[in-house]
């Protein structure tokens, strides 16, 4: 569990795209706005909030990164949910995505203090896990926490899908992956396999393959 | 819905902009074009609600026919050259993201993958496979022994298929290896990327055959369409207008033609009068509520919106809502399960580029007798190209892989290829849409969908994850694994032969209010083993045609 996370593309960074034919206007302006204009927190309270950004670091962990390099994700879920911006769904067996998170969030809090005697976020790393595990299994004992929000279905269908559909636009996620980001106008020309244009990321490094 | 999900351009969802005589030019970035105007009381012989697949394609054809014609939609008036970022989070705004309800024992996801809401609707976003229907299918019950017969005769619409598809310009292969000959495609096949010579690599080894995907993307140039360039972000918006989207290929036509467009205009009801005969539509734009008469009115919202308007719409003479004599409203809604394989490999593939589905397979759409087929209907696979986080999405929710695993599975992105089907589901009368208790910000009933897979359902993806984790070992792919998920709706207003069991009939004129017809996926008896968007508009341009005989015949 605590081998370092290498992405195979290490040279390869999106955003030295920037000024080429594979970004538009309209694409700067939006992934601009992502990395220079981090909402500040306006729909969870101060502990729910604690309890989030204790979450997403356990969800997508960055120690690699650098405090002030990590990419954000609890700021984007809380403008998500403040702004009003839907997902198309709820779920029957559901409240409201503004009230699942913040009963969900304290259910969170609620389970870590059950079982540990202590605050979500004040818990070791691998605790953490445990809990957010637990969880997913639907093996919860902060039994009226839950009342009313089936603990597998929050944790899926809320938690991680949200977290990593704010995580992977992020043009550091994009490039750990050696996703070629954005296209447009410029696509790609060589579509075959093993075929890489000159602006895509260079072959990865691969496990077992002789790069060491 | 007023509030703004994008972040460029994000006046178009906050302001109309088909108005003052002018609409958007969408070969352009901010140019316009004329459109003709009516009057809320002018009486126009068409009120179109929707702009998608159905009312899109309708409203071109009739508005050429010399009908006046209003066409209104919930969503934006988008121009794409402008609009449309590379990113999947901004492109959100494609999206029905209003809260719907969603329950039944597989309650199904609504939204990205399968709810558009903008001029031009899902084909916004679509993933532009075109196929169709095997021909049998028209006559499932008859023929095949499940589901209902529809109303239409295949070579009918094998010709509405021909007509669609020259108007879309369909990218396919000179020789199609199921069902009976077609013509050939408008232009030819795209490149089929590695994505999908990993199908056809499986294929081969399975002793199936494959086909490079007849694209509803150009391959060369086509009037202002330049040719697609392989970006790979279809699915969020194509931004160079390469795709034939109903905003592309008919909107500017239905413009052209006399038709108004009106965007950002919500329509919450259908009025009738004391004869039950509707008088047209209650629609809310520019912060207020409006009437627009019309001699008849469309219904094109698709199989939520549709038969959810409907419902709302009930009256004296029609207490349980409009047109739903029959109790049909809302049932046999479908989808096609999309159950899918993925496997690791060691060349790198690259799934980004290209359309994410450049290779198809329906071998199982036209084998009925084999000794493991152990369910009625079909299924066909493509290849796959997902974006990152449409693949993170669709693993974290079937897995529940979290940490550092996540990400490191994630990082295979460059090296993974998949299969996924399109998986056929049976009609059934308790999977509908229905009125919720709640309203949304306009004071409408949200829709509840009710949704659960049958046995039958369930043996057919079953099937299909048996054969496919097949197919991607024989392609060389590795440390396999499986996820579900569905697609596409269809149903839900179904025509049909008989007042008794049907919304509309063949034509879809609604057996009760003669004025009052649908056009859209919501008409579909079955569901088919293909992807909709080609069965759709081909049945909008057969209704269309259908509508102008009438007209003619004096029946309208």
């Amino acid at each position: 569990m605590s081998t370092p996370f290498r992405t195979p593309y290490p040279t390869y960074n999106v955003l030295d795209k920037w000024d080429s034919p594979s970004f538009n206007d309209q694409t700067r302006e939006v992934i601009g706005r992502r990395l220079d204009e981090v909402p500040p927190r306006r729909f969870f309270d101060a502990i729910q909030w604690a309890t989030l950004l204790a979450v997403c670091n356990r969800v997508i962990p960055q120690p690699e990164r650098r405090h002030d390099e990590r990419v954000p994700i609890a700021p984007w879920l809380d403008a998500a949910l403040h702004e009003r911006r839907g997902t198309g769904t709820r779920y029957a067996d559901m409240p409201t995505d503004r009230r699942s998170w913040k009963q969900g969030l304290d259910a969170i809090d609620a389970e870590a203090r059950v079982r540990h005697g202590l605050r979500f976020a004040a818990l070791a790393a691998d605790v953490q896990d445990a809990v957010l595990k637990a969880i997913d299994d639907g093996d919860v004992r902060a039994g009226e926490a839950w009342a009313g929000l089936p603990p597998k279905r929050f944790f899926r269908h809320l938690v991680l899908k949200e977290i990593v559909r704010i995580y992977y636009v992020h043009p550091a996620a994009m490039s750990e992956v050696g996703y070629g980001g954005p296209a447009s106008p410029r696509g790609y020309v060589r579509l075959g396999v093993d075929a890489i244009d000159p602006w895509e990321a260079p072959r990865g490094r691969w496990p077992g393959e002789n790069d060491e | 819905m007023t509030r703004p999900v994008g972040a460029a351009s994000h006046g178009a969802e906050v302001r109309p902009r088909a108005q003052g005589g002018r609409a958007p030019d969408v070969f352009s970035r901010d140019g316009t074009v004329a459109m003709r105007e009516f009057r809320d009381s002018d009486a126009v012989d068409f009120a179109i609600v929707g702009t998608g697949c159905g009312g899109g394609v309708l409203a071109a054809k009739l508005a050429e026919a010399g009908f006046s014609v209003v066409a209104l939609d919930a969503g934006p008036f988008w121009r794409p050259l402008a609009d449309f970022a590379s990113d999947e989070r901004e492109q959100d705004k494609l999206y029905w993201l209003d809260e719907r309800v969603s329950g039944g024992e597989d309650a199904i996801e609504l939204g990205s993958n399968n709810s558009g809401r903008c001029i031009g609707g899902t084909t916004v976003h679509f993933q532009m496979v075109s196929l169709r229907f095997r021909p049998e299918w028209f006559k499932a019950r008859t023929k095949l022994g499940y589901g209902f017969d529809w109303p239409v005769d295949w070579r009918t619409m094998w010709r509405y298929y021909a007509e669609v598809e020259n108007a879309c310009k369909i990218s396919g292969p000179i020789s199609y290896p199921w069902g009976p000959p077609r013509g050939r495609y408008p232009y030819r096949a795209h490149e089929v990327n590695a994505a999908g010579l990993v199908l056809a690599r499986g294929a081969e080894a399975l002793g199936v055959a494959w086909a490079p995907t007849p694209l509803c993307t150009v391959s060369a140039p086509h009037g202002k369409s330049p040719p697609c360039v392989y970006r790979g972000l279809c699915k969020i918006g194509c931004s160079t207008n390469a795709k034939q989207s109903v905003l592309i290929a008919f909107i500017p036509r239905a413009l052209a033609a006399g038709a108004e467009m009106r965007d950002l205009a919500m329509v919450g009801r259908v009025e009738t009068d004391g004869n039950g005969r509707a008088t047209g539509v209650h629609y809310h734009r520019s912060g207020e509520w409006r009437f627009q008469r019309a001699r008849n009115v469309v219904v094109s919202g698709y199989s939520i919106e549709t038969p959810r308007l409907l419902l709302n719409s009930a009256s004296p003479q029609h207490p349980d809502g409009l047109a739903n004599s029959s109790g049909a409203v809302g049932r046999y809604l479908m989808v096609h399960s999309n159950h899918a394989v993925w496997g690791e490999f060691d060349e790198e593939i690259r799934w980004y580029k290209g359309p994410p589905s450049m290779a198809c397979c329906e071998h199982w759409n036209y084998v009925d007798d084999h000794p493991t087929k152990d369910f009625f209907g079909g299924y066909s696979f493509m290849s796959q190209g997902p974006l990152p986080t449409d693949f993170a999405t669709s693993m974290v929710t079937n897995s529940g892989v979290f940490g550092m695993d996540l990400r490191r599975r994630m990082a295979n992105y460059n090296r993974m290829a998949g299969l996924k089907i399109v998986g056929e589901t049976q009609p059934q009368a308790e999977n509908r849409v229905t009125l919720a208790d709640e309203a949304d910000e306009f004071g409408i009933p949200r829709a509840h969908v009710a949704f659960s897979y049958c046995d039958n359902d369930k043996r057919l993806y079953r099937h299909s994850l048996t054969f496919m984790r097949r197919m991607l070992a024989a392609a060389g792919g590795r440390n396999i694994f499986e996820t579900e998920s569905t697609a596409h709706l269809m149903g839900g207003c179904r025509m049909g032969l008989s007042p008794d069991d049907s919304v509309t009939d063949a034509d879809g004129r609604t057996w009760d209010v003669p004025n009052l017809f649908v056009c859209d996926g919501s008409l579909m008896p079955t569901a088919s083993g293909v992807n909709p968007a080609m069965t759709i508009m081909a049945n909008s341009a057969r209704i269309a045609d259908r509508i102008k005989a009438l007209a003619a015949a004096g029946d309208l």
